[in-house]
């Protein structure tokens, strides 16, 4: 069995965004790009199974779907452990072309197992894997947080309201995944980091497809108003601005 | 960068090198920024977490935290492939060294084995001692120490009691003595030991196992900091040692001992910035965090003030720690293809740059502890808690300042290195000293009209090059064979030259990043203040240094000379620094 990965390059949690071109973009001046923290997991717990043995996992892909500025995060997915990538050479501009590119790069590859974050920490919009399995016709797996192969079938654990629920599908399918699906995201290696220069990144062009989605504006959160400390003798002022002020009784 | 002009150890006095000429932490590769982030990682997810526990005194923890960085690769970055690790370059070594630096006392038990516990067997060994050894302890299977200190011998390490004397059939040494602070004495498997054979005068190395019979490890030394290190004496009790574990030569054991000081000098230099920029990152976040008066702390001058001369005194260390180390590269490389070894042509390339060893280890120990005291300072009443990371990092930087041969030491060693290389003819310093103080009445500050930013900034620095030959001059003439014995003066033309080869390696690294990014204003901000105290520091210290040893005829010219020398424009340092500061608070971490 071949997995295959998806990647998405974000900036680092620890970044202070700031927007350009009329609020409409993200001002990337000094950005440190990381991989999604979701979609490392799901690499982390792709390079696990395949780790395994038993579980028949031949090769582990990686795809992104992004510019040339984009390599270093491809490079330290390899270095991870991935056995080799795929970079479609396109801004991804948003959800819907980014999904129909890695859908065309299954076609012509043929995987069994594909992985993607359930999010990335960018724009958080849930709909990749989702988009992909449509585009594809194939079966797609939401919220897995677990995954195992048992006598070479895949076995899927979602989180539902309240429990959890155990499911299998027939490959090839897409496993959304969330957080719990591997404990850490794996450290790369000194050997990796060396061998990462040698494994092969196959560059594909992007397929026409005109976007669906268009960004009008970005918006900061309203800055928190500061907190309001009230004398715990003094529950009529308390009460005064919970009706007066804040408005809420 | 490989057609790069390079400097001799201490050469940077009476010789100019241009921007394109040296390494900048900007031109890091892919690889390398990947080997830094591992490190960091490691950090993150096997050394944090455990700190805690780690301090309280446990071993086997910090015993399995090195092994993990074993499994990672960690411990290979400066061995060679054929024996267990990547073979990478001085400055990708300097990297890691910087990262881990971050590390608290990981930090020093990590390096303690990466190079003083390994570095004398991969430089000094022989085959066989590579194969044996080397491997294993580049892969963590082994932890390595160094075994040089003892009760009478410290700075005078030659001094040292240890006595090995060859055994009737002449299989082994059979070593006795004492030896004190030992990092990591509690795990390690192997020992870099000094001692003298027979009735030597001079010390040899040897290889010893810890698992020798006879030899005995301390109970480990309650210390100020670096409490999760293991530090403790071992003793030596007819331990056999077979022949074949001698290391190097006999007799080469002191050469050894300062050739592997060098080497831990300059990683020092490398740690250390590691260690700040974490300081830097917590106190930022702190004060970003923290109110008085109804405003967030990081929003007062006098702590903007603070936090920016944190990030300058760090970005500019940072500048002559990759300066050099490309420099050693460069070396290392040319003996290579010379001596065919990568051993010995690595030592031999470190142990040149000696005067630029000492200033690392000088500068970044002392910038490492005015960092840490005001992390604390700004911190305020909860800098003192020993719940804060600020806490831990002030206790551990302090020992910096005195390992790796302690300051004052190296002060010395700064000018003497330098004196004495320039004796043997590797640069022409005397006769252009000479040149200077003959002309000392028509000394001026040589500014010229239209002068560019980095024109001046360049003259600034060559004058301060010229304060210290003219300061050199005048101590060897009247002080003579006895200046060694004028420490104080040596202190001052140390303090000088520190000071001069770092701010010219951030003046470098400055045009070089223009060159490479465009707008680099705040850089120049940095080398504005910068410059502006080097001159303070380079005034102050030639007048007490004149003040020794002019005449009263000579004392009135000289002091002229040098208020000319050491004159720079006025630049308003309040808001360049601010400028820095409002960088730092904005993006709430150590971004530069």
């Amino acid at each position: 069995m071949k997995i295959l990965v998806c990647i998405s390059n974000v900036p680092d949690t620890t970044t202070k965004i700031k927007f350009a071109e009329g609020n409409t973009s993200i001002d990337t001046t000094g950005i440190q790009w990381v991989i999604n923290p979701w979609d490392e997991l799901s690499l982390t717990r792709a390079l696990e199974l395949k780790d395994d043995a038993a579980s028949g996992i031949k090769s582990v892909t990686v795809v992104h779907v992004g510019p040339s500025t984009s390599e270093p995060t491809i490079r330290k997915a390899l270095a991870i452990g991935a056995d080799d990538a795929i970079r479609v050479n396109a801004e991804s501009s948003e959800a819907w072309f980014v999904a129909f590119q890695i859908a065309e790069v299954v076609k012509k590859e043929q995987f069994d197992i594909i992985m993607c974050g359930i999010e990335s920490s960018d724009y958080n919009g849930s709909v990749v894997g989702g988009m992909i399995s449509e585009f594809l016709g194939i079966p797609s797996v939401s919220a897995v947080s677990g995954i195992k192969i048992e006598n070479g079938q895949p076995v899927m654990t979602r989180e539902i309201d309240g429990g959890k629920e155990v499911v299998i599908v027939p490959a090839p399918f897409v496993a959304i995944v969330q957080k719990g699906i591997a404990k850490e995201p794996r450290i790369a290696a000194m050997r990796g980091i060396m061998m990462a220069r040698s494994k092969p990144v196959k560059l594909v062009e992007s397929v026409a497809v005109e976007p669906l989605t268009q960004i009008v504006v970005f918006e900061k959160p309203a800055p928190r108003a500061a907190c309001k400390f009230i004398d715990a003798d003094n529950p009529a002022q308390l009460i005064d601005l919970l009706q007066n002020e804040a408005k809420v009784i | 960068m490989e057609n790069s002009k390079i400097l001799k150890s201490g050469e940077f006095l009476v010789s100019e090198v241009e921007s394109k000429d040296i390494f900048i932490p900007e031109e890091f590769n892919e690889e390398q920024r990947m080997i830094a982030q591992t490190c960091s990682d490691f950090l993150e997810a096997e050394v944090y977490p455990n700190i805690e526990q780690v301090e309280k005194g446990d071993r086997e923890l910090m015993k399995s935290i090195l092994k993990k960085s074993g499994e990672l690769g960690l411990m290979g970055i400066s061995i060679p492939e054929e024996f267990g690790g990547f073979g990478l370059s001085f400055v990708t070594q300097m990297l890691a060294a910087e990262t881990t630096g971050a590390g608290y006392s990981f930090s020093v038990a990590y390096m303690a084995h990466c190079g003083i516990g390994t570095l004398p067997i991969m430089y000094y060994g022989n085959k066989d001692q590579r194969e044996r050894y080397v491997t294993k302890l580049a892969s963590g299977e082994f932890i390595g120490a160094y075994c040089l200190t003892e009760p009478g011998a410290g700075s005078d390490a030659n001094s040292g009691k240890t006595n090995a004397k060859l055994s009737e059939d002449g299989n082994h040494y059979i070593l006795n003595g004492q030896k004190m602070w030992i990092t990591n004495a509690g795990f390690a498997d192997t020992l870099v030991v000094f001692a003298k054979i027979d009735t030597d005068r001079v010390l040899s190395a040897f290889i010893v196992e810890t698992k020798y019979p006879g030899v005995v490890i301390g109970p480990d030394e309650h210390k100020m900091g670096i409490k999760g290190s293991s530090t403790a004496q071992i003793y030596f009790n007819d331990v056999k040692v077979p022949v074949e574990n001698l290391l190097g030569k006999r007799g080469e054991g002191f050469r050894i001992a300062l050739s592997i000081l060098h080497m831990g000098r300059l990683k020092l230099g490398a740690n250390v910035i590691g260690a700040a920029k974490k300081a830097i990152n917590d106190t930022v976040k702190y004060a970003n965090e923290r109110k008085q008066f109804g405003v967030l702390i990081s929003t007062f001058g006098a702590l903007k003030h603070k936090m920016a001369e944190q990030v300058i005194r760090l970005f500019a260390s940072e500048s002559a720690v990759y300066r050099v180390s490309k420099d050693i590269d460069i070396l290392m490389g040319k003996l290579t293809v010379d001596c065919g070894d990568y051993g010995r042509a690595s030592i031999e390339a470190i142990s040149h740059y000696a005067v630029e060893a000492a200033i690392l280890k000088v500068v970044g120990s002392e910038m490492l502890d005015y960092v840490s005291d005001e992390a604390v300072q700004i911190h305020g009443g909860m800098g003192y808690s020993a719940e804060m990371a600020v806490e831990r990092g002030y206790r551990d930087s302090r020992i910096n300042r005195i390992f790796e041969g302690t300051n004052e030491i190296n002060r010395l060693l700064v000018v003497d290195t330098a004196m004495k290389r320039a004796m043997k003819g590797e640069f022409d310093l005397f006769g252009e000293a000479e040149k200077l103080y003959s002309g000392l009445d028509n000394i001026t500050d040589g500014k010229t009209a239209g002068e560019s930013y980095y024109q001046e900034k360049t003259r600034n620095i060559k004058n301060f090059k010229k304060v210290i030959l003219i300061c050199i001059h005048g101590a060897t003439k009247r002080f003579a064979k006895n200046l060694i014995n004028e420490q104080e003066v040596l202190n001052n033309i140390a303090e000088m030259m520190m000071e001069t080869y770092v701010s010219e390696s951030l003046a470098l690294r400055v045009r070089k990043m223009e060159s490479l990014k465009g707008n680099v204003s705040l850089y120049k901000d940095m080398l504005d203040v910068n410059i502006f105290d080097t001159a303070g520091i380079v005034r102050k210290s030639a007048l007490e240094a004149i003040g020794s040893f002019s005449s009263p005829e000579s004392c009135p010219i000289l002091i002229l000379a040098i208020e000319n020398l050491s004159r720079v424009e006025c630049v308003n340092v309040k808001d360049a620094r601010r400028r820095v500061a409002d960088k730092l608070i904005e993006d709430n971490a150590y971004k530069f």
